[in-house]
């Protein structure tokens, strides 16, 4: 704005108003994705974006500064105290490890993934020449391709874990939801079952794994099982103790829908199905979406702890191996374990707030 | 045409015809009887066909899970048609508990832990043996606190050393101090099925420190006890010793080593040195399993044999190259320097104190492979002489569980299949024994053992339980 006083007439003046067009056009885009990248975590891309669509580019630095800057800097100053501290701590397994270590642990874990993948590939080749020896000596053998027996690379047990908690989350959504919507809508139910609710809530994973494992290990019996029992005592723990704040939250949802509506229903004599999926369940989404990203967050958190125990191969069992093996790389690759499930526990976080955003219409209506 | 003479011509034509074609026949035969056999491995090979290909075995994060390792590494499992899957397991008890519920399909085991399995003591279930993994392997390890209050006990040699085996002696006179001043004495061992468990007693017990009773009631073995022990997973046990919660314990190596290098702790003795070429680990299946799949067992302790033979070949040779696969982190994962010490031969106990000792780790060598019914009976007696066993047993019950638990016939099938592939020697196999090791005395006490007389060895050891014993409340009652 103060380059305004400079125009005049002419090409100046023409090539500001195209500018000013320019910025009209774009701005109402631009506020339409901030939104989005807002949620993922890349709302300091906008301020860019403005300057590219030729807003003024001072204000835009100033916001970039404020959203982008600032974080970066903190990060900066936390990775430069670590880099100073660690090297001061002596435990048994040698210096606390610093950026760099933890750094150079991440790249030998890429590199041993990169690896066992080039290792598989030789399996499956010498398997293949195998079963071509057996048919040229026999046609009629009986050749089976069988599946890699090498460790499971890091990737490989991010992936496993992804798989065990989503398993436990949609276990435990499919029991709270349908809970938390039958305690809402009545006030006998919710007294009857909110003492269980609030005995249950507080117990540890770890107290509830021997149990789960007992269990598991006397109902789940046979011949060639879909899943190994691990996964299922990793996903059934996950379940126990994130089921808990998707139950409150439904319950509180759905106990606060506006009293209007229920009557609503009660007029047009709804049949209670038709009542729960067009009213209950729109009205009290936001609720009900907040509780689930607080179980997605707390089944995260309780899966590594399950999995330590139960011996399911991801990242718990990768944390708890790297403890046994003792070696100077332990306490690094531990520490990129940690780093890993934090990152993937605010991607989960962040991915289910879009999902929030996307499916509920805001408090107004 | 049949004039007398012609047909005796012809007869004999005949005959001689009959007897050149029979030659010629049975010439014939002799020639197709090498080129049969021949043939025969392979068709023998083939009759060895695995009922289940696709397995999966456990292992605790010791030195001595070589074999396993060595065995899928240099594709001897993969030989055999077999397809291991191999998994490190959090504690003893997991991995037992998971091989009892079918999840895994072997493991690499205490020597004990069969045995106790089957009779009982803890989870009960038929467990059975048919390879022993390796000789030797221990060591206790005591704080260096602890270790600078033996120091002046220890007699020192002729070079100013310490006088080599350290005997439990020294230590007495601390675990008096501790007595005396009110403080328990905690030492660490794996699994009160471990061999650990019975050395670190045996090592207690031959110097007069009682470590301990169990009784049906109560099964934390610390009844009349000066010394308390208690169960610490291995890789946990530097962390525990210099938390000072343990001021000492027994465990397989590398963890002994650990000790060392970390400056947090010092061996005084290996287990070599309690019992020259004492049985340590063995590798378990189910009895089920073995009765559902015995092709499959068969294979698996082939493999296993090969594997124990390359790690003690030529000399131990190959040592260095297991210690480079033991060191990746899915397999035993500590450094290779802590690793190489013992399997090498040599096993450092102060820092800087390095000694030679090239049996410390016997994968092969002496038989070791074979599983002993003398090494079962020894693990029962001393099962007998702490409690764990509450009852009295005569001598033909320790033989019965020791033939019900160990299985050697299987051993020997494979070793035969073995040499007949020419895959192995004859002559490093026991056709002749009964089971049964010769008397030894080769303990640290110099008490003689024989596997046949086990309630007579158990009447020859100061502590511990003998003849009609009990441990009641807290108290030995005799009937």
């Amino acid at each position: 704005m103060s380059t305004a006083s400079e125009f005049l007439t002419g090409p100046v003046a023409r090539s500001a108003a195209a500018q000013a067009a320019r910025r009209e056009r774009w701005a109402p885009r631009i506020s339409r994705v901030s939104g989005f990248l807002n949620i993922l975590g890349l709302g300091w891309f906008v301020p860019l974006l403005r300057i590219a669509a030729g807003e003024p580019v001072k204000p835009q630095l100033l916001e970039l500064w404020r959203s982008f800057g600032i974080p970066m800097a903190a990060i900066v100053l936390f990775l430069a105290a670590w880099g100073f501290l660690a090297p001061k701590v002596h435990t048994s397994l040698g210096v606390l490890p610093g950026p760099v270590q933890v750094w150079q642990q991440a790249e030998s874990l890429w590199a041993d993934h990169l690896a066992e993948r080039a290792k598989k590939q030789a399996f499956y080749e010498r398997q293949k020449k195998r079963n071509a020896e057996l048919l040229a000596s026999d046609p009629k053998a009986d050749v089976k391709i069988r599946p890699y027996t090498g460790a499971p690379t890091y990737l490989d047990q991010i992936i496993t874990s992804l798989e065990t908690v989503f398993t436990g989350f949609i276990f435990a959504a499919l029991v709270a939801v349908p809970l938390g919507v039958l305690c809402g809508l009545s006030q006998t139910v919710n007294t009857a079952i909110n003492p269980l609710v609030q005995i249950f809530k507080p117990v540890s994973p770890l107290a509830w794994l021997p149990l789960v494992t007992m269990v598991v290990s006397a109902l789940y019996v046979s011949a060639d099982p879909l899943f190994p029992k691990s996964f299922l005592i990793s996903a059934i723990t996950v379940t126990l103790c994130s089921l808990w704040p998707t139950l409150i939250n439904t319950a509180v949802g759905v106990a606060s829908i506006d009293k209007d509506l229920i009557n609503v229903s009660r007029v047009l004599r709804l049949h209670w199905t038709t009542k729960v999926i067009k009213i209950v369940l729109p009205s009290s989404l936001p609720l009900i979406f907040t509780g689930l990203r607080l179980s997605l967050g707390v089944g995260w958190m309780v899966l590594i702890a399950a999995e330590m125990l139960a011996q399911n191969p991801g990242l718990g069992k990768f944390v708890w191996d790297e403890f046994q093996n003792g070696s100077s790389a332990s306490l690094s690759r531990i520490m990129v374990a940690v780093f890993t499930i934090g990152i993937i526990g605010f991607l989960l976080d962040r991915i289910m707030l879009a999902l929030q955003v996307a499916f509920t219409h805001g408090e107004t209506r | 045409m049949s004039n007398k003479s012609d047909s005796k011509q012809t007869r004999r034509r005949i005959d001689r015809r009959a007897f050149l074609k029979s030659g010629v026949s049975a010439a014939a035969l002799a020639g197709t009887v090498p080129a049969f056999e021949i043939f025969m491995p392979s068709i023998a090979r083939a009759a060895l066909k695995p009922e289940k290909e696709e397995l999966k075995f456990g292992f605790i994060k010791l030195t001595d899970m070589a074999p396993i390792a060595i065995a899928k590494e240099n594709g001897y499992f993969e030989d055999e048609g077999l397809y291991v899957a191999v998994e490190p397991q959090a504690n003893w008890k997991v991995l037992l508990d998971r091989v009892i519920t079918g999840e895994l399909d072997g493991a690499h085991m205490l020597a004990g832990q069969p045995l106790g399995a089957t009779i009982g003591f803890g989870t009960k279930a038929h467990v059975i043996t048919p390879f022993s993994m390796d000789l030797n392997g221990n060591g206790i390890t005591v704080s260096n606190a602890i270790w600078a209050e033996m120091k002046p006990f220890v007699p020192k040699g002729p070079d100013g050393k310490p006088q080599h085996p350290i005997a439990a002696e020294a230590l007495k006179k601390v675990v008096e101090k501790y007595k005396a001043d009110g403080k328990p004495f905690n030492m660490g061992m794996v699994f009160p099925l471990s061999t650990h468990n019975y050395y670190l007693r045996y090592w207690l017990a031959s110097s007069g420190i009682h470590p301990g009773f169990y009784s049906p009631t109560d099964i934390s073995g610390q009844i009349m006890a000066d010394v308390l022990l208690s169960v610490t997973p291995p890789p946990q046990m530097p962390a525990t010793l210099e938390a000072g919660t343990i001021l000492g314990y027994c465990v397989g190596e590398p963890w002994n080593q650990q000790a060392v290098f970390k400056g947090i702790g010092v061996p005084v003795i290996t287990d070599f040195e309690i019992w020259k070429n004492n049985p340590e680990k063995v590798f378990g299946f189910t009895a089920d399993f073995q009765q559902k799949n015995p092709n499959t067992v068969l294979a698996a302790t082939k493999a296993l044999i090969r594997a124990g033979q390359w790690l003690d070949e030529n000399d131990n040779a190959n040592r260095l190259k297991a210690v480079q696969i033991l060191s990746r982190p899915e397999y035993v994962g500590a450094d290779a320097k802590v690793i190489a010490n013992s399997m090498t031969g040599t096993f450092e106990y102060e820092k800087g104190d390095k000694r030679s000792v090239p049996d410390f780790n016997v994968f092969f060598r002496y038989f070791a492979t074979y599983p002993y019914y003398s090494d079962a009976t020894w693990f029962l007696t001393q099962m007998r002489r702490w409690g764990q066993i509450a009852e009295p047993k005569p001598d033909g019950w320790y033989a019965q569980v020791a033939k019900d638990v160990y299985r050697p016939d299987i051993y020997l099938e494979a070793a035969k299949m073995l040499v007949a592939e020419g895959k192995a020697k004859k002559a490093d196999f026991p056709w002749d024994t009964d089971g049964y090791k010769t008397a030894t005395a080769a303990f640290i006490d110099k008490i003689e053992y024989d596997g046949r007389k086990p309630n007579e060895y158990l009447s020859k050891l100061a502590i511990g339980l003998k003849g009609d014993q009990r441990v009641t409340g807290s108290k030995v009652v005799a009937n």
